[in-house]
């Protein structure tokens, strides 16, 4: 196990270095002001599902294990710290990462969708960063659609059987990636004026996509970091979650 | 495990400081300012529409100094809550039998 994971890591080491060092600058969430009042209220009542569905889920969880609440805080101060580290990337210019990889696989994809808007927010009033305007369009891509992939990811390899920390660091990098494609998507959707749609997508994802490929990576190996820290310290819980199977 | 846990760490640390060393005369700048460029690019006659809230109240940009304080303000949250309950999970480990 261990040698395996070692062997991932150096890989994704050798990955990103080699990724090419391109200098170009780039973006993360979509701007204050930079969606047409459309497409915010749009993302907006699109997100709205998700977030009752995340609500809910929350509850049910909360009301069935109490002592849950730990995790839970848990994985919100994951995104909290792992979104506010701003890190310089191969590409020249500074991104963050998402975090909610860890919640979404530990409790399911919508009640990370809480998570994040509570980061957004918190993010577009104090920090100028994303915006009341767009938080629709951001909840959707970091809060929804990111953590979705992830946990389709880490149980598509629970079901191949792949390593479990494996699946955990593919779940979490993947995920990040992914929302930065759906912000690239966003913004080619509302601006593409001067272009056609399919050229604006590739000018935002070229912006949008090298730099955050190394992030995907830490971000992957913070996870699994956290992971295995539970797995050894907090049983109780990850088994009540059904991460740890009863019978082993 | 340990050795895993350590091998992890440094892999995070080279990957985010190495493209600082590798890439010395990049501006290694903003994010959020080249999402607005390709805008333009693509979208010349787009004109943002909204300010961000505090940018409004303050009557101009963020000042860097408090941005950062901000921004660790938010990194000491999230940090104090996971130290708080690892510690407790950590401490807990010890007066559990399995």
């Amino acid at each position: 196990m261990s040698k395996k994971q070692k062997q991932i890591i150096a890989l994704a080491g050798v990955f990103a270095l080699t990724f090419g060092i391109v200098p170009k600058v780039n973006a993360m969430h979509v701007m204050e002001g930079y969606l047409p009042g459309g497409f915010c209220i749009a993302w907006g009542a699109l997100c709205l599902p998700f977030l009752a569905a995340g609500f809910l889920s929350i509850k049910k969880t909360l009301n069935e294990h109490r002592n849950l609440i730990t995790l839970l805080a848990m994985s919100g101060a994951f995104v909290f710290v792992i979104s506010s580290l701003k890190i310089p990337s191969v590409t020249g210019s500074c991104s963050h990462m998402t975090g909610t990889g860890l919640g979404a696989i530990l409790f399911g994809p919508s009640a990370v969708s809480i998570l994040g808007l509570i980061v957004l927010l918190f993010q577009a009033i104090l920090l100028a960063h994303g915006g009341l305007t767009t938080i629709g369009a951001n909840t959707f891509s970091m809060a929804i659609a990111g953590p979705f992939v992830s946990y389709g990811i880490y149980v598509l390899c629970k079901k191949m059987n792949i390593n479990k920390k494996a699946g955990v660091f593919l779940a979490a990098a993947l995920g990040d990636l992914f929302t930065y494609c759906v912000t690239a998507c966003q913004m080619a959707l509302a601006h593409n004026a001067d272009t056609t749609f399919g050229a604006a997508l590739g000018k935002f994802l070229v912006v949008f996509a090298p730099t955050q490929v190394p992030l995907a990576i830490i971000e992957g190996i913070l996870t699994v970091i956290i992971v295995m820290g539970l797995e050894t310290y907090a049983k109780p819980e990850l088994r009540a979650i059904g991460y740890i199977k009863e019978a082993k | 495990m340990k050795k895993t846990v350590i091998a992890a760490i440094i892999a995070v640390l080279l990957l985010a400081f190495v493209p600082l060393f590798a890439l010395k005369d990049a501006e290694f700048g903003g994010s959020d300012d080249a999402g607005s460029q390709v805008v333009e690019e693509v979208d010349s006659s787009y004109e943002p529409w909204a300010a961000p809230i505090l940018e409004k109240i303050l009557g101009g940009e963020l000042p860097g100094e408090v941005e950062s304080l901000l921004f660790c303000v938010q990194t000491g949250i999230g940090v104090g809550i996971i130290a708080f309950v690892m510690g407790r999970f950590v401490e807990r480990k010890k007066w559990m039998k399995e």
